[in-house]
């Protein structure tokens, strides 16, 4: 791991305590999950204790310390969705590939995450890829959505 | 970009960009909000984009945030000299190349439009703007005006004042409609005690969930005793089914930061915040670059229009975690910690962020600020109910004809915006509740359906205003699956600190889910009552502390649909799923073989035209078969 | 100072007090499980509600954080605050249905049996092991993580952590006896937190008294110590310091 990126981005927070959350969404990025090797340095760059850092790590949805899959699959849980059978659609996904929800496969393809609410409620219900969003999804077409993604 | 010092210099601007905004040439606007992108307007921007240059044309293109009408995105306006607005509907790509081909000859698409716009108030100022009109199409004579227009007739846009109007990444056009003038005349021209006063006076109230007065909070902010004070923008929109802060930021950034250093020179503070939701990337992008040009002209920054006043604003993204709503969670995650709550016997506008007098406010009271003060608290406490003035946002989302966001004065009755601005229930289904406030919020049934919607009626019936989420539900919505939909909502985002919250929520759950499975048990009900009663007394924060509403509200008024699912193992709406069963009407089946070539579990048997069934063994009511009949044979029981 | 009633007695407490201070002081006994006087107050149990009436109006709350007011009258064992104490106790006891010191605590309020699924937890998330290892020994070795029911106090990765002195703080606060602290020969182990730890052996007695890492520690954080403090374990100290006093005394009886 290079860690001159993790010191550029401690440094860009001034290396900030109170930047922590920031500074771990930024690593995030980098990596798409939080690897321990760059929270070890982190500490060492910010002086302060690891479990301050784990703590914030687990303690919010967005972090992850365990690799994600090669695209991530966010199903909104919102009320909107949720009276839209958002559930069968998140069912069918399962089904599909043969994960539980907060799992990734195993060929790192996919990782299978619930997200509170997009704010896209006019298209309920709501799955989003990466960036892009699909709207008004039916279980039927969950198949040909997940095919555009290798 | 130069410093803007004094009012002349901004007057200047702003006659400058108005011309931009009614311009002598034709302007599109694409509504570009998060919504508006997820149901394809970036395609349609592009395709305009290319058109334009393609055929070189005169054509002043931009992007806009989100006008509220979500269901009928993408949205396209196009202002033409010598025309009224006019509003396209449901664009894609195909669609707006032949309205472009038909605008060049003059001519328009009358199926398409949305509505149309004659002249635009100005409310900032009070005056209206007509289009000077000649040489329009026929065609549009029919077009319903906007003041007329069902969706936008009884609205009130007040903190959506710009929205879908201005380019948001483009603080000149947001000054051209009048922004940043009132920061000019209260800087200049007012004491902080008169701003205050002018809030109290003007009845605002937190837009965010408690309705906690405004004016008084700054109030006790400005005297609270220390040298440092802090301002916050909470921008963590966390209600399920809420997006209102979204769009206004997206569509409006300056509004909130303009409010925000009015308040902020009112309190005495010199460092703002906002707190932002990381799931919304493109509202975070749009504040930034609001951030700078506002510095840039130095609305922000080391003495602001000369008046020897310093201000500067932070954005901190949050972590994704509901509980930090809370004020106390929201300040320990400012401070990069983990979003836990703490008592608050002292108050965050005594010792807030990093225990210093903080004054936190959402999204949408900070935009309304601006507006108050241009137009005075005698002209604002006018609109609304006796205790609660204004306008709020609601978004109308569910089982709704017109989905979107919609900003009503207070007091307007539930039937009127469920029925005459959204259009009603689609599909000829029958209304059966609508949910307001989110996970603290409750259930409101259909005989309360001419309740006036305002912070005390809501609270009065076992619901509350919390951020404006409705979410309508009709009859095939189970009223107890809602219900564990909130609680399980709420045992995840539970910091877990505090046993009445944490085991509290995780007991309740447990309780619905048996219900729901078919396997509750004479009791539950009493017991889901009273431990609904300890965790709202004993939880630490507000999260728990209003946990038990959507059981509470729901037990109010749905107490037989619970009965039903504990002694007839019955779900009447049909959705849960241990408790219902899926058959083909074999006499009116007509052996089609859909649902048997779509069936994951090859459950469903029989040959073309033939009718077919369902083997019980192997169906998981995944309802696949159920959405796509045609022949509407498949039932449920 | 501050006057307020507590079970109809009039208290005085100084300003910043909380209600449970000014009780204890008096004699009236709060339950608790997450509260100790050396830590910051974290109101996480919610065993010490007590109800607070201040005119017409009357609310739950935590003795442990609420700082005693002019004027109000508190009451720590009114039917509201037993109704409220005993389904807390209630739900911890699903929580922890083995631990004694819950199933006494229950047992008081009236409970044998919760009427909820059973789990087997042996901690109940007060914290004081977190608090007393920042706030006391300085180092954080354990903290909180995840959230909600997810919540759990464990080292980071959950393997030994590399700041864990092994000093038993935890242990000894802990109120349910979910973290033990144990001496194998010249090993301290603290099972749950994976640590394992070598100690020192005593220049006089060859006993072992204290993990190394401890003892370096503290030789760090405060140097003015004498050399023998982390030499010599407390009970050989203890004779040392004995054995001085003697010498002295008989140097005095000698020549004085």
């Amino acid at each position: 791991m290079d860690l001159e990126v993790i010191d550029k981005i401690a440094d860009r927070y001034k290396r900030k305590e109170s930047a922590l959350i920031g500074i771990l969404q930024d690593i995030q990025a980098q990596y798409n999950y939080l690897p321990k090797e760059a929270l070890l340095h982190i500490r060492e760059r910010l002086s302060i204790p690891l479990t301050h850092i784990l703590g914030v790590a687990t303690f919010y949805n967005i972090f992850t310390l365990k690799p994600r899959g090669r695209h991530l699959i966010n199903v909104c849980m919102g009320t909107a969705c949720h009276v839209k059978g958002v559930v069968r659609i998140l069912e069918k996904i399962e089904r599909e590939l043969g994960i539980k929800t907060g799992e990734t496969t195993a060929d790192l393809r996919f990782s299978l995450e619930p997200i509170r609410c997009l704010g896209c409620c006019s298209l309920a219900p709501v799955v989003k890829i990466d960036g892009d969003i699909y709207g008004k999804v039916k279980q039927e077409k969950v198949s040909r959505i997940l095919k555009k993604y290798e | 970009m130069n410093k803007i010092e004094n009012l002349e210099h901004l007057k200047k601007i702003k006659e400058e960009n108005l011309k931009l905004i009614f311009p002598k040439k034709t302007r599109i606007l694409v509504g570009m909000a998060s919504c508006g992108l997820a149901s394809g307007a970036g395609e349609v921007f592009q395709v305009l984009a290319e058109e334009i240059k393609r055929r070189n044309l005169d054509i002043t293109l931009v992007q806009s945030g989100c006008a509220g009408f979500c269901e009928k995105e993408p949205l396209v306006d196009i202002m033409k000299p010598g025309w009224p607005r006019i509003s396209y509907c449901e664009m894609n790509s195909k669609k707006i190349r032949k309205i472009i081909e038909l605008l060049l000859k003059g001519k328009v698409e009358k199926d398409w439009i949305l509505a149309k716009a004659e002249e635009e108030e100005l409310l900032l100022e009070g005056t209206r703007r007509p289009y000077p009109l000649n040489g329009i199409p026929e065609e549009l004579e029919e077009i319903l005006p906007y003041k007329y227009h069902p969706f936008y007739e009884k609205q009130l846009k007040i903190a959506m004042r710009n929205c879908g109007f201005i380019d948001p990444e483009n603080i000149d056009e947001y000054i051209a409609r009048g922004g940043y003038s009132t920061l000019y005349k209260v800087l200049i021209q007012c004491d902080p005690d008169q701003v205050i006063e002018e809030i109290t006076k003007s009845g605002l109230r937190g837009r965010g969930g408690g309705g906690f007065p405004t004016g008084r909070k700054w109030h006790y902010c400005r005297n609270a005793p220390g040298d440092i004070r802090y301002v916050v923008c909470n921008a963590d929109e966390g209600d399920p089914g809420a997006y209102m802060d979204r769009s206004v930021l997206e569509g409006d950034p300056h509004s909130v930061l303009e409010g925000m250093i009015i308040g902020a020179y009112a309190i005495g503070s010199n460092e703002g915040y906002i707190y932002i939701r990381a799931e919304y990337p493109l509202a975070v992008q749009t504040l930034r670059k609001a951030i700078k040009q506002a510095e840039d002209y130095g609305f922000l920054g080391k003495n602001i229009f000369n008046s020897g006043f310093d201000f500067s604003i932070q954005i901190n993204r949050g972590g994704g975690a509901f509980v930090c709503g809370e004020s106390t969670a929201l300040m320990a995650s400012i401070e990069g910690k983990v979003g836990e709550p703490r008592a608050k016997h002292i108050h965050t506008v005594e010792s807030g962020l990093w225990e210093k007098p903080t004054n936190l406010n959402n999204v949408e009271t900070w935009a309304n600020v601006p507006l108050i003060i241009a137009k005075g608290a005698d002209w604002y406490s006018k609109i609304g109910t006796r205790d609660s003035k204004g306008t709020k946002i609601f978004s109308l989302v569910g089982k709704i004809e017109n989905t979107g966001l919609v900003e009503v004065p207070m007091g307007i009755t539930l039937r009127e915006i469920i029925y005459d601005i959204g259009g009603g229930v689609p599909g000829r289904k029958k209304f059966k509740a609508v949910q307001t406030g989110g996970p603290s919020g409750g259930c409101i049934p259909e005989e309360l359906i001419d309740l006036p919607v305002d912070f005390e009626e809501l609270s009065r019936v076992g619901s509350m205003m919390g951020s404006g989420g409705m979410i309508v539900m009709d009859e095939d919505t189970c009223m107890v699956d809602i219900a564990k939909y909130f609680l399980s909502f709420l045992q995840d985002e539970s910091c877990g600190k505090c046993t009445s919250c944490r085991e509290g929520i995780k007991r309740m759950l447990q309780i619905l889910t048996r219900i729901t499975q078919g396997k509750g048990r004479e009791g539950d009900i009493e017991l889901l009552e009273e431990l609904s009663q300890v965790v709202a007394e004993t939880s630490l924060c507000a999260l728990g502390q209003t946990a038990p509403n959507p059981v509470l509200s729901t037990l109010r008024y749905f107490r037989d649909e619970y009965e039903a699912h504990i002694k007839d193992k019955k779900c009447p709406a049909k959705v849960c799923k241990d408790l219902i069963t899926y058959f083909i009407d074999e006499e009116a089946c007509r052996g089609c073989l859909v649902c048997k070539k779509l069936c994951p579990q090859e459950a469903i048997t029989g040959e073309r035209k033939e009718p077919h069934r369902i083997n019980q063994d192997k169906c998981i009511k995944c309802g696949i078969c159920l959405e796509n009949c045609k022949f509407d044979v498949i039932k449920v029981e | 100072m501050i006057k307020l009633t507590i079970d109809n007695r009039e208290v005085e407490a100084r300003e910043g007090a909380t209600i449970l201070e000014a009780a204890r002081k008096v004699g009236i006994e709060i339950p608790t499980l997450c509260y100790h006087q050396a830590l910051t107050a974290y109101g996480a149990c919610r065993v010490c509600t007590v109800e607070i009436i201040r005119k017409e109006w009357s609310r739950l709350s935590t003795a442990c954080t609420y700082p005693v007011q002019k004027g109000i009258e508190v009451k720590t064992n009114s039917e509201k605050v037993k109704r409220a104490r005993k389904m807390i106790l209630e739900m911890l006891l699903a929580r922890c249905p083995n631990v004694k010191k819950i199933k006494d605590l229950a047992r008081d309020m009236g409970i044998e049996k919760p009427r909820f699924e059973l789990d087997n937890e042996e901690c109940i998330l007060c914290g004081l092991c977190v608090r007393v290892c920042e706030e006391i020994v300085g180092v954080s070795a354990i903290a909180f993580f995840n959230r909600g029911t997810e919540r759990e106090v464990n080292t980071p990765y959950e393997i030994n952590s590399d700041v864990c002195l092994g000093c038993g703080a935890c242990a000894v606060v802990c109120p349910t006896e979910a973290i033990k602290a144990e001496d194998i020969k010249e090993i301290r182990k603290i099972p749950l937190w994976h640590t394992e730890l070598k100690k020192r052996k005593c220049r006089l007695c060859g006993e072992f008294f204290a993990p190394e890492v401890e003892i370096d520690f503290l030789k760090k954080k405060d140097a003015r110590l004498g050399e023998e403090i982390f030499e010599t374990c407390p009970s050989c100290r203890k004779k040392e310091l004995g054995n001085k006093i003697l010498y002295t005394n008989s140097r005095r009886r000698k020549y004085v």
